[in-house]
């Protein structure tokens, strides 16, 4: 399969690593990659903070980059969820009945990365191997809007060595939520300050999401406090090892 | 005690992010509504989980409440028409004042010096004991959270459990001092019994009680009161005179619709299977309850609600609470830093709304929009959804003023916009970033310290620095040398 990625804004500039890990679990999986340079930027930060009509551009130019795409992998479900939740509507918004149609054929064939594996490759062991304890902290949107279930969990529980570390409150936000960082930068804070502890609480060496956007934020904090606990996208656990499968 | 607000029963309007500031600096509430809030959670998730169809139920109750709503005015002169047949009067006011003098009018026409009151939040929206007050009438709250309240000279951060904020040693103290009791103790039945010596003497007194209502039901023109305590059966059964005030919304076409709601609202607010208390009653009935009965219907900046498409939705709310217990934001602030008798996410979108948005304006970006609200609607209200649009709104307003126009946000997000809108745009800033963010970043390669608004995140968080090379560059300089993109090529040429 010719997998077509889409390396969201924040990744393609402060994460690669994870970029470069969907790389090398799809192209051990026997799949063709192509990374498409006009991409840019799936336009949550601007539709989310109520920047609607500037969000149009950069959703269209989403559309015209990966129309003639077969699939396009995105290791963000928060971008995959704005796709899903809002692509449409903003469509629908700007008057463009072409673009809401040509977003309705394209995004069936979207899909968040560790849903791709597990969902549309049907495969929950890639042969990683990462001998740590790691923790894992379940995004919002991968919850709520991907319903991705415990998929990143059973992926986790078929990596070689790996100690899987259960987290109390999973389900509850990070306090990321992109702009709410800033604008409510105290009760944001107080969030994160709630998810550390509990992630510190599991004696995990690591913690890890399929969103970088949580990871980023979790991190500011630990690395503040000088906690001994990492952050790790799933690509990045998935493309340790020898990628050899039991 | 420092925990009250004296004669604070107004909201400051001051915005989100200030005055949750304040409410995180008190550790003692913070962990009073953590606590309650984790409580009811917990219940509400047990007693959801026992319901094989909860997920139709929601639908359900989202279809019946959209339908009633899409035909308000028929369901609303329905109501009017059965209500007044058997023998309710039926009185529509436009805004809080026009409320508050129809009440007041009732009151004195009876001349009633006090009256006794089952939580209603559309008084307190209203801000009708205020009215009362300041034209000589008493006004007596029975519900022991409200009661708290109002002793306190507090104000509701929680709209099914008001006092949600304060725990029982401080309501202890509370009552020790307002009921003269200076033995009492501090366990729940102590505190139970002392308040319902105080109030049973009231319900015996007064003669006029006034409600709010969680249902109107068009086709019989009834009304239903669902509540824990028992204190609303006594408002709605002992005074001579009911006086009902309620929202327009609140109307369902018939008693049937109560099937679901009867089941989900419990279960959503309390976490219980069925209230304690249903009260529904039609008119008058000689001999039985109160003599004279009215009933208010609100409008008060619901009916611009109606009209926005996007936002109508908000209207299906049956007041459960359960998004502010679901709410990691409210978790941390409580109620009162929104400062509105309607707080968490909810309160987020419609409180701006019930003020044209000329109030609350900081409410919509008060949410990390983490959907937990969403998810746990049982009228499928999409909170998040709404909070974006309101947000849209906010946006395009400001955009018309000079000040918005040429603030940091509106000028930081244009820009954003125009690298987004182009790749070459974009690497390009990417390189510039990658040079520019030197003079911030620290020894250990962490950016520890930002300025303007992206302070905000510095305060509590460090920042990865930018990496040498971005992914777009590592693609160009190691695969696409050896990938085959003719086929690609070709393609994004037609495009």
């Amino acid at each position: 399969m010719l997998v077509s990625l889409f390396i969201t804004c924040y990744n393609d500039a402060l994460f690669p690593e994870t970029g470069k890990s969907v790389v090398s679990v799809l192209e051990r999986l026997g799949h063709r990659i192509e990374f498409r340079p006009e991409q840019t930027c799936c336009g949550q930060m601007h539709w989310n903070t109520g920047y609607l009509r500037e969000a149009v551009p950069i959703i269209r130019h989403f559309v015209r980059v990966y129309r003639d795409a077969e699939t396009v992998v995105v290791p963000s479900s928060s971008c995959v969820a704005m796709m899903r939740d809002h692509y449409a509507k903003a469509a629908e918004m700007d008057g463009d009945a072409g673009l809401v149609a040509e977003i309705n054929t394209l995004l069936p064939r979207v899909y968040e990365f560790s849903e791709f594996l597990a969902r549309k490759l049907g495969i929950e062991d890639v042969g990683a191997s990462y001998p740590h304890k790691v923790t894992y902290h379940a995004s919002c949107h991968s919850m709520r809007s991907l319903h991705l279930g415990d998929i990143p969990i059973r992926l986790l529980n078929n990596v070689r060595g790996l100690e899987l570390q259960p987290i109390q409150n999973m389900q509850e936000c990070c306090g990321f939520g992109g702009t709410f960082s800033i604008k409510n930068a105290d009760v944001s804070s107080a969030m994160l300050a709630d998810k550390v502890r509990n992630v510190l609480e599991t004696g995990a060496e690591v913690c890890t999401a399929v969103d970088n956007s949580c990871l980023m934020h979790l991190y500011g904090s630990l690395h503040r406090q000088g906690a001994p606990v990492r952050t790790a996208h799933l690509a990045e656990i998935l493309a340790s090892g020898d990628g050899a499968r039991a | 005690m420092s925990e009250f607000h004296a004669e604070a029963t107004q909201w400051n309007r001051r915005d989100f992010p200030t005055a949750a500031r304040e409410v995180l600096q008190n550790s003692q509430t913070r962990k009073n509504v953590k606590h309650a809030t984790t409580v009811i959670q917990a219940k509400r998730n047990k007693v959801v989980a026992e319901l094989p169809d909860w997920e139709d139920l929601r639908e359900a109750g989202a279809q019946v409440k959209a339908h009633t709503l899409r035909h308000l005015d028929y369901y609303l002169k329905q109501f009017e028409e059965n209500c007044t047949r058997a023998g309710g009067h039926v009185h529509w006011a436009s805004d809080a004042a026009e409320a508050n003098r129809i009440i007041l009018g009732l009151v004195q026409q009876h001349q009633a010096k006090e009256v006794i009151k089952i939580k209603t939040m559309t008084s307190e929206e209203v801000g009708l004991n205020a009215h009362l007050e300041a034209n000589g009438v008493r006004p007596i709250e029975t519900d022991l959270a409200e009661l708290i309240i109002q002793l306190g000279k507090d104000r509701p951060s929680h709209f099914v459990a008001p006092a949600v904020h304060v725990n029982r040693h401080q309501v202890r103290q509370m009552f020790q001092r307002e009921m003269d009791l200076p033995d009492l103790g501090d366990q729940p039945e102590d505190l139970a019994a002392a308040a319902r010596s105080y109030l049973r003497e009231k319900f015996l007194r007064v003669r006029v009680a006034i409600s709010g209502a969680n249902f109107l039901i068009a086709d019989s023109g009834g009304i239903c009161i669902t509540e824990s305590e028992g204190n609303g059966r006594m408002c709605l059964t002992l005074p001579d005179v009911l006086i009902s005030i309620v929202g327009i919304e609140k109307v369902i076409p018939s008693f049937r619709d109560l099937e679901i709601f009867l089941q989900t609202l419990p279960r959503s607010a309390t976490g219980e299977r069925m209230n304690p208390y249903n009260s529904t009653w039609c008119g008058v009935h000689p001999g039985d309850g109160p003599k004279e009965f009215h009933v208010v219907l609100l409008d008060n900046g619901r009916s611009p609600i109606l009209a926005d498409k996007e936002a109508r939705q908000t209207l299906q709310c049956i007041r459960c609470a359960a998004c502010l217990n679901a709410c990691p934001v409210y978790h941390q602030t409580g109620g009162h830093a929104y400062e509105s008798v309607y707080a968490g996410p909810i309160g987020a979108i419609l409180t701006p709304q019930l003020n044209s948005m000329s109030e609350g304006r900081s409410l919509p970006y008060a949410s990390s929009l983490c959907g937990a609200c969403y998810e746990v609607c049982p009228v499928k209200i999409n909170i998040p959804e709404v909070l974006i649009h309101l947000r849209g709104k906010i946006v395009r307003e400001d955009q018309a003023k000079f000040t918005g126009k040429f603030s940091l946000w509106n000028i930081g997000m244009h820009a954003a916009a125009f690298l987004f809108k182009d790749a070459s745009r974009l690497a390009m800033a990417e390189k510039l970033g990658q040079v520019g963010q030197k003079a911030l970043v620290s020894k250990n390669g962490f950016i520890e310290w930002l300025p303007l608004m992206l302070n905000g995140w510095t305060q509590s968080r460090d920042l990865r620095a930018m990496p040498g090379q971005s992914f777009r560059d590592w693609w160009a300089k190691e695969k696409a040398p050896y990938a085959d993109n003719s086929k690609r090529d070709e393609k994004s040429s037609n495009g």
